[in-house]
């Protein structure tokens, strides 16, 4: 495909049958010979090989790891300076009016920070850091892969070849050697199971990936089902789910900013749209993203609109919806009107001009697996 | 057997038109989730959307390749959707339409005319 990116298993794809697809700028397997459905059930299983190259890594430094911590603070409304060594959290990249620019992980590797970004936002995201974190060099990191390996059985076929993944908890990072090469790991991943997701050097990505493919419990997952699991455990896709219009309160995230930054904190604000998202974390937003569950068997899918019954205003909109293999059932997520948030509300989304019924639902669907 | 340009099959079954759609185009759409089907006693035209087939990646129109009415449809697709990747040629027909002109069959590939058109 002219024009497009490769990942540094590209090749290894083509062996594999998949179908490739453009995403973000990328030639991405879509999937693989037993299709989508069948690769979210054996991730959910077993274990699942993902190739996440696409996304950003990026190296954040300064003259000591808390002035990098420091400057990153004012790009995010997420407490940098309390994660500790060997940790990483979540976090939002903010706009002036209180949207969102981005979601990303933070990791603190003991000198400086690593950040994993979205693959459509990368060079945005790079560009916004290296003009304003004050004192620091952001260093976007391209000569690396990454892999995430997720499912119950994540650990026995990681811990095979790296026997130190086996210690790691949830959100744990670490610095480990494979066979003398240097992984960067994390114990997380965007499933909603147990699993990892490993930094490898882009000359190193293919047999790793070999490595871990011959393991009968591992196959290969395609964005397909990478998709329908990660709607499954509620999490959010940016550019559908959250974006510049979509606040972190309105998005159900305001876990992802911590005490410390809040009102009254020991950092209080001092991070894009702080006015409008303090203000919101106290006395609420006007919609909020909630799971949307259809009543019948038609996927609801994104862009459809909510509606209360009978009524033509709408209420809200679905932003992701489609199949959700281990629930056998349709499940979509959206945001709709705040006083209709409550789990259990009945609505009625509109499909193909028909108004089916569905119902407010908790998220995640299915309970997550990770290992706290 | 016929098969037309939108990689559907017609069988003529007596005096009804049995149709559904090809491997290929089973195969293109993925793990079949939900079949919505129209109401047996349906007048429709040809190239009107009577079938809509959601797969795992998105929707799909299935049009009437013929004018006529919907006879009969079939059921088992709402419980079963996934036949239309196991079996796509056999039990998991979409409708049975009694042909207004049952010339307008003439018109359609053969077999291996439509093996031509996906090699």
């Amino acid at each position: 495909m002219p024009n497009l990116n490769r990942t540094p298993l590209h090749d290894l794809h083509c062996e594999l049958d998949a179908r490739m697809v453009p995403f973000a700028g990328y030639e991405m397997p879509v999937q693989y010979y037993d299709g989508v459905l069948w690769e979210h059930l054996h991730t959910r299983a077993s274990a699942g090989l993902f190739d996440v190259s696409h996304m950003g890594q990026v190296r954040v430094s300064a003259d000591t790891l808390e002035e990098a911590q420091l400057a990153l603070e004012a790009l995010v409304p997420v407490s940098v300076l309390g994660i500790p060594e060997g940790r990483q959290r979540y976090g939002l990249f903010t706009g002036e009016a209180g949207g969102i620019l981005d979601d990303l992980m933070i990791a603190n590797q003991g000198d400086d920070l690593l950040l994993v970004v979205n693959a459509a936002t990368k060079e945005q995201d790079i560009a916004h850091l290296s003009a304003n974190l004050a004192g620091c060099s952001v260093t976007p990191i391209t000569d690396r892969a990454l892999l995430a390996l997720q499912g119950p059985a994540s650990e026995a076929a990681l811990s095979d070849h790296v026997p130190g993944v086996a210690e790691m908890r949830f959100m744990d990072t670490s610095v480990l050697d494979w066979n003398g090469v240097e992984l960067w790991v994390s114990r997380s991943g965007y499933t909603g199971e147990d699993g990892y997701e490993v930094s490898v050097p882009s000359s190193k990505a293919r047999a790793l990936a070999e490595a871990l493919l011959a393991s009968e419990a591992v196959i290969p997952i395609g964005l397909g089902a990478r998709d329908s699991l990660r709607l499954e455990a509620g999490l959010c896709l940016y550019g559908s789910d959250i974006d510049t219009t979509t606040t972190p309160v309105e998005a159900a995230l305001e876990w992802a900013i911590q005490k410390a930054r809040r009102r009254d904190g020991e950092r209080e604000g001092g991070f894009p749209g702080a006015s409008r998202i303090l203000e919101e974390l106290e006395s609420g937003a006007p919609r909020r993203r909630v799971g949307v569950l259809p009543d019948g068997r038609a996927p609801i899918r994104a862009g459809a609109r909510i509606f209360r019954e009978g009524s033509d205003d709408p209420v809200g909109e679905v932003t992701s919806g489609g199949f959700g293999p281990s629930l056998g059932r349709p499940v979509s997520m959206g945001y709709v009107e705040i006083e209709l948030s409550g789990t259990g509300t009945a609505l009625e989304a509109e499909v193909r001009g028909k108004r089916m019924p569905v119902t407010v639902a908790d998220m995640p669907f299915r309970p997550s697996t990770f290992k706290r | 057997m016929k098969f037309t340009e939108d990689h559907e099959w017609l069988r003529v079954d007596g005096d009804l038109v049995v149709i559904g759609i090809t491997e290929h185009a089973a195969e293109q759409l993925g793990d079949v989730v939900f079949v919505e089907l129209p109401e047996a006693g349906t007048q429709v035209s040809s190239g009107d959307d009577i079938v809509v087939i959601e797969s795992v990646k998105a929707a799909s129109d299935i049009a009437a390749p013929v004018d006529g009415e919907v006879v009969e449809v079939n059921d088992a697709l709402a419980d079963t959707p996934g036949l239309v990747n196991a079996d796509p040629l056999g039990s998991a027909w979409f409708v049975k339409m009694k042909v207004d002109d049952p010339s307008q069959l003439d018109g359609f590939m053969s077999e291996d005319e439509y093996k031509d058109m996906i090699a």
